[in-house]
């Protein structure tokens, strides 16, 4: 045969078609050697370690607050009694015992109101005011000193509440920002453009870590003699603008997804710049980048458990605060650690939902 | 006869008129270079502002500031050091030791992610549902908890749940694992060349080989498994994002599974990945800062114990984001050209 003939290949039968539970494993589980090795290898390592874990985590575990049970469990079962017994301690860090249900309402309002802010029948004018109120109703909670409520100094606040309080507030003041310093990147006034954008890199050059140092050391060498604003201002700002750099840069991405012609067409209407923005791009490129804004979100609620590291006890910091102090409790940290994380694990989840929800429903309105 | 009804044509508007050189409010030249004079003095405004608050905090608290103190003996001591130091050694040193234990962890972490993160993205492919679903519970939870609650528990884990040096693990009598960290062979140049030296467990103590501590370890894992998470998640939408025809073109030349992988998906997909890789190597090396936390002594670690015993907070955090900033122009840089080749290449 000559290397160059052109046999015809006879064409292959068309698959057959396969459906229901047999195809299915067959096709997912034991589709070629290796994976049907895989797949063993992986149920047996299952069956090997899943006893042993649950064993640990529920049938063994301890869960009433006895230390000395608890000790007795030691490597045969969780203690879960560190939680039943230093909850109050994690979850609030050290605000004042007899106070508790303060931290505890301000937490739920504040948790409502972001929830109601994620559901579409409660967008309206009324929402603006529900945060002002809110927001004034959480600071008298938390901080007392009128109404007849104790007065509770800022480096008692910690736990869970101080963790919501940062995130919501540092987003809600980095937004607003954000938005302004990705308008001022594309901006054709190379001054602005230059200072955004200086401004922009320069931020997201450094960690978080040294921004936060810089707001726990250098900030009140930055404001006039005497002015000392408290911590937890300067931590928060520092936050909002770390913030605002990283969310600068998404908001860019949308604004470069906005065709030309919308443009176009809000000058050909006679819009001005600011109505421009505001009416046609805005909306289109905010809604482009709800992922990234979304994932930008969970990160600052992540980054917000750095503020341990300049002494201020959120959720991370008020569970080192409750265990590494105390003899009896500090060997069951491991399981604080999986409490925390558990909080943690629980929050990002809900906001990544969120965000492939706000995605689909995004999706819907640009089908045509 | 029906009323003449008016026409539905507006008018057109006249031209707008030619822009004239000239001071006009009307003339967007002339707006535009008042905004930017007033953003320029308003930015100018506020530096002086900060200047002249420092200075006067300065002189009211009697903060001396200046880079004198680099040349003073630093007179702490460094738990680890890549290069020679002691506590006699001018701050200058110390800052030097700082930044070579980041990059050590930066660098490590940087090739541990990559792999992990390329095994994890690849894995979201496999053909085998547990394969698949293992790898995606791998990146919803890395990906969804502080890297600090996973740097601390690391830590934990290494210092509390290992035994003691005298009972270390071992394998093969040449890798040991214990609450002392984690010792391998390691090639030394002594007077007959280079040789390895082999670790040997000696009554309390093991000796040669090149130690690991635990603080390094927890945070070289700490990183690698967080990052190694978002890494798998640009590998995934690299490889997503090559289009379905390019598979079955593959196939149809008769090319097995990790054949397409090595010489049709990969080679498009890492275009597509560059730029995300970059940012995850830059956001590993910038949280490689976190390692204050279970006091490895990285560069910030060292800044905040000269700031503490110096109180010159100005300059301390300044070499930190100088050198925080640097490392990521050179990254950045650097993967820039990387990415310029590679396009240049496919364009050839």
């Amino acid at each position: 045969m000559s290397p160059h003939s052109t046999e015809i290949i006879p064409a292959r039968p068309a698959p057959l078609r396969v459906g229901g539970l047999r195809a299915w494993v067959r096709r997912e589980l034991f589709g070629s050697w290796v994976s049907a090795l895989t797949t063993l290898a992986l149920l047996g390592w299952a069956l090997w370690a899943l006893p042993g874990a649950l064993d640990w985590l529920l049938w063994r575990a301890v869960w009433q607050a006895d230390a000395d049970a608890c000790q007795a469990a030691r490597g045969v079962g969780a203690c879960w009694g560190v939680i039943t017994e230093k909850h109050r301690l994690i979850l609030l860090g050290r605000y004042p015992l007899e106070e508790q249900w303060r931290p505890v309402l301000a937490t739920a309002l504040l948790l409502a109101l972001v929830i109601a802010s994620g559901i579409r029948l409660f967008w309206t004018r009324w929402l603006v005011l529900a945060w002002v109120l809110v927001w004034a109703v959480v600071f008298t909670l938390m901080g007392g000193g009128v109404l007849g409520l104790a007065p509770v100094p800022t480096e008692r606040w910690g736990g869970l509440p101080l963790t919501l309080m940062l995130t919501t507030l540092s987003i809600v003041l980095a937004c607003p920002l954000a938005v302004l310093l990705a308008l001022g990147r594309r901006s054709h006034m190379p001054a602005i453009r230059t200072l955004c954008a200086g401004f922009i890199e320069l931020v997201r050059g450094v960690p978080l870590i040294s921004v936060l140092f810089m707001a726990s050391f250098l900030f009140p060498l930055f404001l006039p003699v005497g002015a000392t604003p408290d911590v937890l201002v300067r931590v928060l700002l520092g936050i909002a603008l770390f913030a605002a750099a990283y969310l600068a840069e998404t908001v860019r991405a949308g604004l470069q997804s906005v065709p030309q012609g919308q443009l176009e067409a809000a000058d050909s209407i006679g819009l001005g710049w600011w109505q421009t923005q505001r009416l046609v791009v805005l909306p289109q490129a905010l809604g482009a980048v709800v992922p990234g804004l979304m994932n930008s979100f969970i990160s600052i609620f992540k980054d917000s458990s750095l503020i341990t590291i300049v002494s201020l006890y959120e959720l991370t910091g008020s569970l080192g605060l409750a265990l590494s102090g105390d003899p009896e409790w500090r060997p069951f940290m491991v399981e604080g650690y999986l409490f925390i994380t558990a909080i943690y694990f629980v929050v990002c989840a809900a906001m990544s939902r969120y965000s492939l929800w706000v995605e689909q429903r995004h999706a819907r309105g640009q089908a045509r | 006869m029906p009323a003449e009804r008016p026409s539905p044509l507006i008018a057109a508007r006249p031209a707008p008129p030619r822009a004239r050189a000239g001071w006009s409010w009307h003339h967007p030249a002339t707006r535009a270079r008042v905004w930017q004079l007033l953003a320029l003095l308003g930015v100018a405004v506020l530096l002086c502002w900060l200047v002249f608050n420092t200075q006067a905090n300065m002189a009211a608290r009697g903060i001396q500031s200046g880079w004198d103190f680099l040349g003073q003996t630093a007179g702490f001591d460094i738990g680890e050091q890549p290069i020679a130091y002691e506590s006699s050694d001018p701050y200058w040193r110390a800052f030097l030791v700082g930044l070579l234990n980041t990059l050590r962890v930066a660098l490590a972490g940087i090739v541990l992610c990559t792999l992990l993160g390329a095994a994890v993205g690849i894995g979201r492919f496999s053909r085998n549902l547990p394969v698949r679903a293992l790898c995606r519970a791998y990146v919803e939870v890395f990906r969804n908890v502080p890297l600090l609650v996973q740097l601390l528990v690391w830590y934990l884990l290494l210092v509390e749940y290992l035994p003691d040096t005298t009972e270390a693990w071992t394998w093969g009598h040449s890798v040991f694992l214990s609450k002392s960290g984690l010792v391998l062979p390691f090639p030394q140049h002594g007077a007959d060349g280079w040789h390895w030296s082999m670790p040997v467990l000696d009554g309390f103590a093991i000796e040669g080989g090149a130690a690991l501590s635990p603080e390094f370890l927890a945070v070289l894992a700490g990183l690698t498994f967080y990052t190694a998470a978002f890494v798998a998640e640009a590998v995934r939408a690299g490889i997503a994002s090559v289009p379905r025809g390019q598979i079955e073109a593959a196939q149809s030349i008769a090319l097995g599974r990790w054949q397409t992988l090595r010489l049709v998906t990969g080679p498009q997909a890492l275009r597509v990945m560059a730029p995300p890789l970059t940012n995850q190597y830059l956001n590993l090396t910038k949280n490689s800062s976190l390692a204050v936390a279970v006091g490895y002594p990285d560069l910030v670690s060292i800044a905040n114990t000269s700031l503490n015993q110096t109180g010159r907070a100005l300059e301390c955090i300044a070499i930190v984001m100088a050198v925080y900033l640097t490392l990521s122009l050179a990254t950045a840089l650097l993967m820039g050209r990387l990415d310029r080749r590679d396009r240049a290449r496919q364009q050839a």
